[in-house]
């Protein structure tokens, strides 16, 4: 196939032919964005959370007497352990990905408390049975024993008196990068410290308060005895008893304290709630994505068609003097191929412009380079699809028209 | 001469049905894209408070030790809070603070709800232009008094008295008895601009700055009896001896807003800041002596307060109209060329250049008016999707007159540009060729 004729006509309908390449450049920089935003989006949903996600209940009581926490607590833990079907259920201070929840900056010494070394962390507290609640995946160490739950109480300023702590995997590598975090003590305040007896694996925080994706997994655990401040009970159960055990566990609570605000709630739906928004997010980036790659399309094949009319006649004499419906197909999709290979190179170099605007400004992170050959080979197939009904329609052209009215 | 243009643009509108069905879609999904995010765009960085923002001003001093913080932070301390409230230098002044309670009515049979009570003082009302149903704002003695009274939001006293007038009745927060005194109208303040704070940190995920006020309104100093122990702190450097309760904590989680009314003002209160900041730093109770004091709207852009989501949605929507704006170009190029002859032969008839560009641009911003219409029903279904999202601003998303006008407007502009080019072609097309080959 030669180009020089192909170029040369081109040169005679420059407007449409710029129409063509800046259209799909535009497509090509948004569609790279876009495709990289929707990959990043799904990817935050998916991160790793090592808790029994499926199993999990959660039921808040507020509005009780904080006084009566002690002796409410462990009556509370009692009901809901008789209800049939539950494996395990304990008092907690807040759930991953909650919300709202408790966070505390801790350092490895009560000197760099304070510092960039003292990094943001959430701190759960649970009663006995708490590990097996959410489920935690024990990696080195230990967990609690049951004295040290007894042992522990919440003072007025909410710091456990334990001695103990278990950590996530990542906030394990952060705090003591290639070491064993086993044996080694956490500052809260200049004052209190635990030792690290167990390492788990990655468990999400209630929210990323601030820090991102990095520190999304550094939580920590302490055991506390039945007390103030424990303000939800987990119930976990087999998956498909979850319902079931969820609404009995609320009723229980609500006739056991009748003045407090019970709400219970899936542990699949807290889960659904804290990401509505990024998923909202990315059926908008899928939807627009659609809708422009539809638009684009009918927009080549607008304009091919117009020029298929218009050149009736000479495409008529090209069959005339022997051309066959093979050349006059690859002729339209040749000319196709070239103004798409102009679009996405000046696509990609916008895709990579866009980019670098969304770093600086919208806490985006460089987009990997696969993403632009990507989407350009994306354009190409839709420019080829887009003209091959007008190509066909021309190929279709009987060379007779050239004896017409020349 | 326009209106038989009108009638030309219709014929020729109608002869191709495809052609045109292409552009008025291209049309009404760019405007409607493009219309659904400016318009949300344009509720969430609105001014909540026209007119009076530029009087209210946010002061903040630091409080925390000299490693602690770069800026002021975003709340204050208790000390700090009452005494800059307490010296009554700005024409109005109210002190804010957040915290869930629960709620009981004696009189109405409702199950206990949790809610948001604001701590704040008499002031807010009249600064920040609340406006009241039933009854009125409590006193400035009330605040000294700590007078168990409340004012309630109109969506409370709809769910425990039926929206009727409550005033005088009792109110539960927690375990105290108060008296309803005022129950406000509606009120949607977008965002809700007086707790607004940590912007910075949100990393652009500031939905929730828009979400609805506050169901109890409770004097600052009454507020923090009754609900004791249940205060939340925005950041500490130091462990609160009892959490919960922050008046004497190395806590900042209170906030002060003022009003000022004119520029000596705000430079006379700049001032007083400043001092109060330097007098602390002497007394060994601060290690800094900066301060800050943003405007309403100030404040506002420096929290980023429009959600980052939103932004990007709208920059992906204009995005999306230059390509539907492209396409309409090409499909209206190629429809005036292929009226070449018809155009020739007008233009043997005597019509000049610019009549010939006219009838095109009318055609043009005919499809850019069908193009309006079906982006605002387009526009109109986007609202109503952004409303069935679990987002705080949901309810916020409204088409109003000006944005509806808005629709139209851009949808003609945008197919009058779209028509320039090729209307501009079209015109000049030569005569003496189109009539040979007719």
């Amino acid at each position: 196939m030669q180009i020089q004729p192909i170029l040369a006509a081109l040169r005679k309908h420059k407007i449409p032919a710029f129409l063509i390449v800046l259209e799909i450049a535009l497509a090509c920089a948004v569609l790279c964005n876009a495709v990289f935003m929707i990959g990043q989006r799904i990817g935050e949903m998916r991160v790793p959370n090592a808790i029994d996600e499926a199993g999990i209940g959660y039921i808040s009581v507020r509005g009780t007497d904080p006084n009566l926490a002690n002796a409410d607590i462990p009556r509370d833990l009692d009901a809901l352990r008789q209800i049939p079907g539950v494996t395990a259920s304990a008092a907690f201070n807040m759930i991953p990905l909650g919300g709202s929840g408790w966070n505390t900056d801790v350092g490895t010494s009560p000197e760099n408390l304070l510092s960039k070394d003292s990094p943001n962390v959430a701190q759960y507290m649970f009663t006995q049975q708490g590990p097996e609640a959410l489920n935690l995946r024990l990696l080195q160490g230990r967990s609690f024993s049951g004295e040290e739950y007894a042992a522990s109480t919440l003072g007025d300023d909410f710091m456990p008196t334990a001695h103990v702590v278990l950590v996530t995997r990542s906030l394990a590598e952060r705090l003591w990068p290639g070491e064993s975090a086993l044996g080694k003590r956490i500052w809260i305040g200049k004052q209190t410290n635990y030792t690290v007896v167990g390492v788990v694996a990655d468990v999400l925080r209630p929210n990323q308060n601030g820090l991102g994706a990095a520190g999304f997994h550094w939580s920590l655990f302490l055991p506390v005895s039945p007390n103030k401040g424990m303000g939800a009970y987990l119930v976990r159960s087999a998956p498909q008893d979850r319902e079931r055990v969820l609404r009995a566990a609320v009723q229980k609570i609500e006739s056991l304290s009748p003045a407090a605000v019970v709400k219970g709630r899936l542990f699949s739906d807290i889960r659904d709630k804290f990401f509505a928004n990024t998923r909202s997010m990315v059926w908008m980036l899928v939807l627009v994505c659609v809708v422009m790659l539809a638009v684009t399309a009918f927009g080549i094949v607008g304009l091919t068609s117009f020029w298929v009319g218009q050149r009736r006649r000479q495409i008529g004499i090209r069959r005339a003097v022997g051309a066959t419906r093979g050349h006059i197909l690859q002729y339209f999709q040749t000319e196709n191929f070239l103004l798409s290979s102009a679009g996405v190179a000046i696509g990609m170099i916008l895709a990579f412009g866009i980019n670098l605007y969304l770093m600086q400004h919208y806490q985006m992170t460089r987009m990997p380079w696969v993403y632009l050959p990507a989407s350009a080979i994306a354009l190409w197939l839709l420019g080829q699809l887009a003209v091959l009904a007008p190509a066909l329609r021309a190929a279709n052209v009987p060379p007779v028209v050239a004896t017409r009215s020349v | 001469m326009f209106t038989y243009y009108c009638d030309l643009a219709l014929r020729s509108l109608k002869r191709n049905r495809v052609l045109t069905a292409l552009m008025v879609l291209a049309i009404a999904v760019g405007i409607g894209a493009s219309m659904t995010t400016l318009t949300v765009m344009h509720l969430l960085s609105g001014d909540p408070l026209p007119g009076r923002s530029a009087h209210i001003f946010y002061p903040q001093v630091d409080p925390s030790p000299a490693s602690f913080a770069k800026h002021p932070l975003d709340m204050m301390d208790y000390r700090s809070a009452l005494d800059l409230w307490s010296a009554h230098r700005a024409d109005r002044q109210a002190l804010i603070a957040d915290s869930p309670v629960k709620l009981r009515a004696p009189e109405a049979n409702v199950p206990p709800l949790m809610r948001t009570m604001l701590a704040t003082t008499s002031d807010f009302f009249a600064m920040f232009d609340v406006p009241f149903a039933y009854g009125n704002a409590w006193t400035a003695q009330d605040d000294a008094d700590r007078a168990r009274v409340a004012v309630i939001s109109s969506e409370l006293n709809n769910r425990l008295f039926g929206g009727k007038d409550s005033i005088g009745k009792i109110l539960r927060i927690r375990d105290s008895d108060v008296r309803i005194v005022g129950v406000l109208a509606p009120w949607r303040p977008s965002p809700q601009f007086y707790t607004v704070v940590a912007g910075n940190y949100a990393n652009g995920q500031t939905a929730d700055f828009y979400a609805k006020t506050e169901d109890v309104f409770a004097p600052f100093s009454s507020a923090l009896e009754i609900n004791d122990g249940n205060f939340q702190q925005f950041t500490c450097w130091g462990m609160p001896a009892r959490a919960g309760h922050l008046t004497d904590s190395p806590c900042v989680w209170v906030s002060l807003w003022v009003q000022l009314d004119g520029a000596a003002k705000v430079a006379e209160y700049r001032g007083f800041l400043a001092h109060y900041a330097q007098q602390q730093k002497t007394l060994g109770r601060f290690a800094k002596d900066d301060t800050r004091m943003l405007d309403l709207m100030g404040w506002l852009d420096y929290n980023h307060v429009v959600p980052s989501d939103v932004k990007l949605q709208m920059w992906l929507a204009f995005a999306f109209l230059a390509i539907c704006l492209c396409n309409t170009v090409g499909l209206l190029l190629a429809k005036f060329l292929r009226r070449s002859g018809e155009i020739g032969v007008r233009r043997a008839m005597g019509a000049s250049r610019r009549a010939i560009f006219g009838q095109c641009l009318i055609e043009a911003g005919m499809i850019g008016f069908l193009g309006g219409v079906g982006g605002w029903l387009l526009t109109l279904f986007g609202l109503w999707l952004i409303r069935n999202q679990p987002v705080a601003y949901a309810d916020l998303a409204h088409l109003d007159a000006g944005m509806f006008a808005l629709t139209f407007a851009v949808s003609v502009a945008v197919s009058l540009l779209a028509g320039v080019v090729p209307a501009a072609r079209a015109s000049r097309i030569a005569p003496g060729l189109q009539l040979k080959t007719l």
